[in-house]
């Protein structure tokens, strides 16, 4: 039975259990100021980004629930102008903010900043990213473009929306202020390009012995799309702001139609960076619910390639369906045809991921705790986002439904029903890893619930009023919208409660949460195997070897040892696993070392 | 909202309705349908396999590619049906029959300014009708604004650089709703109109009794100019404040500048004002007064003075 990789994962795993008790991990292995502004481990800039995007998150929450409030009723509600009617210019700036916070400064960066930077590392083996000091820069450099941001749009009163299209944005009235605004995204999409690429360098070349492509797990398969679609796409965003500039510095008509140039170019160049980022916000989801999907049922993904490979489809795809924002802005009818055309071929890869996840469930050994609940939660709203997609992508309905809260429900369900919510999920999923601590399950899965329920009281409510004809961006409405706007209304306000209940929770668990185990959850990828919870300084003790898929939990002997793969978090569990750790004999000297040729990754 | 309006949509009152609502139906119930099924293979599958004990080893299932092809090849019918059918629909609409009744539209920030073939001009009140395709030739003198008429389920971007089009035939007489679709500024979501469908016959009396009269007095000129070409959208004649300071009872009152100058309106403000917007910016509003007004002609700006000086 016991073969020589066998002894090798036994004597991998007492080690990793006895540096659990001795517990030195990357948070308490130097407490000064000093070592976090300067640090260059990968964790503790995630965990930095963490912080940053966090932060960001409530003031774009903050402001979505000023709109929200003020959609209340028709005429004023909370934004009075001075003369007690409705402001309409406040309602115009919050929700532009809200945009744009939400859009450059929470979702573009949210998941490879963060839960990329602290766990792509880790599932490939390595110690760090390629390069270090570029993945600290990025952090400095984004928040120099948010700072930037934040200060153009209360100082430049930005009311453009998140679109800027011009001639609007180029108008006397908020033309220095979208300057700036465009500037400040261009900032922080530098920020964006240095992640990409560091992810790109890292995935080719720092993979531990024995991770082949075919046994690299998801998430990170889905970090390369991302990083693909960042280092391609965000330097034409940088273009568009050149531009920009030319035209308001030396009157070269480019956009402007006084000046003999053409707003619809704009809207091109706009589409051509903003689609991609559109999949740069939804990509990394997909990415997260594999490994939750697959950790929490227990199971291989079912048709690991075709996950793996759709990925990188709709990374490429999504450079070529820019011009279906397009379809009534007066573009050629060939070019809506054509792009309606390639935006169906990218909704294929999307459904493959999603069937797949299901049928991973299949014989499958289920587990629904917290992370499991929100990946059910994101397959429920993604498809509905998805479904809702196809909708518009349909060049007659589309005519009718866009410009509608239709969209606006659309893109509510894709980003925060799939990427806010896979965020969610991944952040309880990987919460031991980078804390150290256990949350409450019992409040976790409540505040899921509550979530769940508030996101589609608040966003379903928009689709049909959106079919009826709403339109977005409108700071007031007819009375007869007013009862779906009073919905999603309440709506908005449950889902802030789940939200602040989740994050409560984890925050609480800073404080009281009990000491996790060093896999809480049974996972089968190096970061829960081969690491303690929080992580070591330096990821592991010694370079894994790896003989065997992400998924494999067949091979649970081989992966757990005497674990078997069991993955409590319980504080049962906790107390078991004490009485076991420290008298674990000390590691052989051999271990890490490759032991012959390793065995052949199990074929079907 | 209406007879035949449905949970999903509202009326249908243009010969393009039927077809839309057709295929928003269609794809909406094969949508429901794959949503019921991804929900309940969900919950089965999360329950039938739940975990009963904390050591359960799952069975290894290996990959099925005929299960795998299949979620390929019918989602890809499924979306090649609906793009063709989408196309065809979208034709019907992006191309006007030949014989077309053709109306003009001006959109400018905040308002819509039609006009008819005989030199009838209405602001925010559109009239068509009953049972003949009308074709709107579309421009704006500013930002990009969007034509959508819900009940007609069209919707074309008004663009400042160009003409753009749509077409719809009305099927019922009534007042219907239009909106501005694409964000244009500060007063966006009151960039409003009605839609009059009225049968052939009392549109033709409409018509008549809107021609343009002659020999209108400079007063009556600067009325009609005052509405035609979008005063009334933030300048009102009954002394309230709007968007922009009333015109009722300026001529010949004292005027506070932004920068704390004050000036007596006279004639020369009045056009100074109108011609260059932002020269002189009055206390307490925006500088947004489209420029476009440069370019009236010199009677116009004329018969607006005389309308102004009228308002005591």
């Amino acid at each position: 039975m016991a073969n020589p990789s066998q002894s090798v994962a036994a004597a991998q795993a007492r080690e990793v259990q006895a540096h659990q008790h001795a517990n030195v991990n990357y948070l308490n292995v130097d407490k000064s100021i000093k070592s976090w502004i300067y640090t260059l481990d990968h964790k503790r800039i995630g965990v930095m980004y963490g912080v940053t995007l966090a932060v960001t998150f409530l003031i774009g929450g903050i402001l979505a629930m000023l709109v929200r409030t003020e959609l209340l009723t028709p005429g004023p509600t909370i934004f009075f102008s001075p003369d007690g009617g409705l402001s309409a210019e406040t309602y115009n700036r919050v929700f532009s903010m809200h945009g744009i916070i939400m859009v450059f400064l929470f979702l573009v960066p949210s998941v490879p900043a963060f839960l990329g930077n602290i766990i792509l590392p880790m599932q490939l083996g390595a110690k760090d990213v390629a390069f270090p000091k570029i993945n600290l820069a990025s952090y400095y450099i984004f928040l120099l473009g948010g700072v930037f941001t934040v200060v153009a749009l209360i100082v430049g009163k930005v009311d453009t929306g998140w679109t800027f299209y011009t001639p609007y944005s180029t108008s006397a009235a908020a033309s220095n202020g979208v300057l700036f605004m465009t500037l400040a995204i261009f900032i922080a999409g530098f920020s964006s390009i240095f992640t990409g690429l560091n992810f790109i360098v890292t995935i080719h070349k720092m993979r531990a012995p024995g991770l082949t492509w075919n046994r690299l797990p998801l998430f990170v398969w889905s970090m390369y799309a991302v990083s693909l679609v960042q280092v391609l796409a965000t330097p034409v965003l940088g273009v568009t702001v050149m531009l920009l500039f030319f035209e308001r510095l030396l009157h070269i008509g480019i956009f402007d139609p006084a000046l003999g140039g053409d707003p619809i170019l704009f809207q091109h160049f706009f589409w051509f960076y903003s689609h991609p980022a559109v999949y740069i916000m939804i990509l990394p989801a997909f990415g997260i619910i594999s490994e939750l999907v697959a950790t929490f049922s227990r199971q291989r993904i079912f048709g690991y390639r075709a996950v793996a490979l759709s990925s990188v489809a709709i990374a490429l795809l999504g450079f070529m369906v820019w011009g279906h924002h397009m379809f009534v802005s007066g573009q050629s009818v060939l070019s809506s045809v054509s792009f309606s055309l390639i935006t169906y071929l990218i909704g294929i890869p999307s459904g493959i991921k999603v069937f797949n996840w299901i049928a991973t469930m299949y014989k499958g050994s289920v587990w629904l705790q917290t992370p499991m609940l929100y990946a059910i939660m994101f397959l429920f709203l993604f498809t509905i986002g998805g479904l809702t997609g196809v909708m518009v992508a349909v060049l007659a309905v589309d005519v009718h439904l866009t410009d509608t809260y239709y969209v606006v429900g659309h893109f509510h369900y894709v980003m925060v029903g799939g990427q806010v919510i896979a965020i969610f999920g991944g952040l309880h999923y990987w919460w031991p890893k980078i804390t150290g601590k256990l949350y409450k399950e019992s409040v976790g899965k409540i505040a899921a619930a509550i979530i769940f329920v508030g996101f589609n009281f608040t966003f379903f409510p928009q689709l049909v009023m959106g079919a009826h004809g709403m339109p977005r961006r409108y700071a007031d409405y007819l009375p007869e919208y007013q009862m779906w706007h009073d919905i999603s209304t309440i709506g908005a306000y449950v889902l802030a409660i789940g939200f602040f209940l989740a994050a409560g929770n984890l925050l609480a668990s800073l404080f009281r949460g009990m000491q996790s185990p060093a896999n809480p959850w049974g996972a089968a990828t190096l970061e829960w195997t081969h690491s303690t919870s929080p992580a070591l300084p330096h990821n592991f003790l010694r370079t894994p070897i790896v003989t065997r898929g992400p998924y494999d939990f067949h091979l649970a002997h081989d992966i757990f040892e005497e674990g078997d793969g069991a993955g409590d978090g319980t504080a049962e569990a906790v107390a078991a696993d004490k009485g076991t750790g420290p008298d674990s004999p000390p590691p052989p000297g051999n271990v890490g070392q490759p032991i012959g040729k390793p065995p052949a990754r199990p074929e079907k | 909202m209406g007879d035949n309006a449905t949970l999903w949509l509202p009326e249908g009152r243009s010969t393009l309705a039927p077809s839309v609502d057709a295929l928003f139906n269609f794809v909406n119930i094969v949508s429901i349908i794959i949503f019921a099924g991804v929900v309940v293979s969900i919950i089965y599958l999360a329950f039938r396999y739940r975990r009963r004990h904390e050591h359960e080893r799952a069975v290894l299932v290996h990959e099925n590619t005929l299960l795998e092809v299949a979620w390929v090849v019918v989602p890809v019918i499924l979306v090649l049906v609906t793009f063709f059918w989408g196309f065809k629909v979208f034709m019907k609409i992006e191309v006007a029959p030949p014989d077309s009744y053709e109306i003009g539209v001006e959109a400018r920030q905040w308002q819509w300014t039609f006009t008819y073939p005989n030199g009838a001009v209405t602001t925010n009140e559109l009239h068509v009708p009953l049972g003949r395709p009308v074709r709107m030739n579309m421009s704006s003198v500013d930002v990009i604004h969007s034509f959508f008429v819900p009940v007609m389920r069209v919707k074309q971007d008004v663009l400042p650089n160009r003409y753009s089009h749509v077409w719809f035939q009305a099927t019922k007489p009534g007042t219907y709703q239009i909106f501005c679709a694409e964000y244009c500024g500060l007063n966006h979501s009151a960039m409003l109109a009605k839609l009059i469908v009225q049968t052939p016959e009392d549109y033709q009396k409409w018509l008549e009794s809107v021609a343009v009269p002659t020999n209108l007095t400079p007063v009556e000129y600067g009325q009609r100019l005052y509405q035609q070409q979008g005063c009334m959208g933030c300048h009102t004649t009954d002394g309230s404040p709007r968007v922009g300071p009333t015109f009722k009872g300026l001529f010949g009152h004292t005027v506070t500048l932004q920068n704390g100058q004050t000036l007596t309106a006279d004639e020369n403000y009045i056009r100074e004002s109108i011609l260059e917007s932002t020269a002189k910016i009055v206390q307490g509003y925006p500088p947004i007064m489209p420029t476009s007004y440069s370019s009236l002609e010199e009677d116009q700006v004329t018969a607006l003075i005389a309308f102004i000086k009228s308002l005591k």
